[in-house]
């Protein structure tokens, strides 16, 4: 049983670790400001998503397992509000996304 | 009131979990602190509908499971295309629509938008949302309109 955790725990971590590393190279591959984002979002959500779940498995049921969740639970209410105004504050100042086909914005009626 | 009794009941769960001491000394601290707190939160005039939303709680354990569905197989997507040799993106901008009838719920639909890889939310302005989307399969899918659907059904509190 103490085997079944071990190994469970320990993959949740390692992929969580995979995810977070995939997440600093998108941030270094990615061309510009608005694509790099998306790339630090792999970072942000799976990454620490699969870390603190490895984490909750390796603490077994108690206080720290509710915290931990709750560390995710603010992680994930913070993370993009954070997003969004450098996002918004780049578009703000003027900075263009380079776009795949001119500058026109596709929309739903 | 029922927006008093509820931020209560979040603000001394809060503090319980994160002393999770219970000597008589450290709870009446916590017990004052939270008093204290929601009496400024009172004279604010942001205990409501927005400042505490536990309407939400209930409809958010049907949204939740499908929004971290979700999340996952962005992330694989978009962990696919930054591996990939050749890193096949196409970022454009789109506008979409948010059918919700009040800022609760947009906020919660744009900052959904946002935590799913391959899409952020750059812009909102009344009920228009500006998208950026790393490829045309991530723009796809925010202009489906599913996770708008979703967020509307959330209920008339949203």
């Amino acid at each position: 049983m103490d085997l079944l955790v071990d190994v469970v725990g320990g993959g949740l971590l390692l992929f969580g670790a995979a995810f977070a590393l995939i997440g600093g190279i998108g941030l270094i591959r990615l061309p510009d400001f608005y694509t790099r984002i998306h790339g630090a979002g792999i970072t942000d959500t799976l990454g620490a998503g699969l870390i603190l779940s490895g984490l909750m498995f390796e603490a077994g049921v108690s206080i720290v397992t509710i915290k931990l969740l709750l560390i995710l639970l603010f992680l994930w209410l913070t993370s993009p509000t954070a997003t969004h105004a450098l996002a918004n504050s780049a578009l703000e100042t003027g900075l263009k996304p380079r776009l795949a086909d001119g500058e026109e914005a596709a929309s739903t009626p | 009131m029922k927006y008093l009794i509820g931020l209560m009941i979040a603000l001394t769960g809060t503090w319980v979990l994160w002393s999770w001491h219970f000597t008589t000394a450290l709870l009446s601290y916590g017990l004052a602190s939270c008093v204290v707190v929601l009496l400024i939160a009172r004279r604010m005039r942001v205990v409501d509908r927005e400042g505490a939303p536990i309407d939400l709680l209930p409809v958010l354990v049907t949204y939740l499971p499908w929004l971290f569905w979700e999340i996952a197989k962005a992330n694989v997507d978009v962990a696919r295309i930054v591996l990939h040799p050749r890193m096949p993106i196409s970022p454009r901008l789109i506008e979409v629509r948010a059918t919700q009838k009040h800022d609760l719920g947009r906020v919660i639909y744009a900052n959904s938008i946002t935590l799913t890889p391959g899409t952020v939310t750059i812009d909102t302005e009344g009920d228009l949302i500006t998208v950026h989307a790393l490829t045309q399969g991530a723009a796809d899918g925010v202009l489906s309109g599913e996770m708008d659907r979703r967020v509307s059904r959330l209920g008339s509190q949203s």
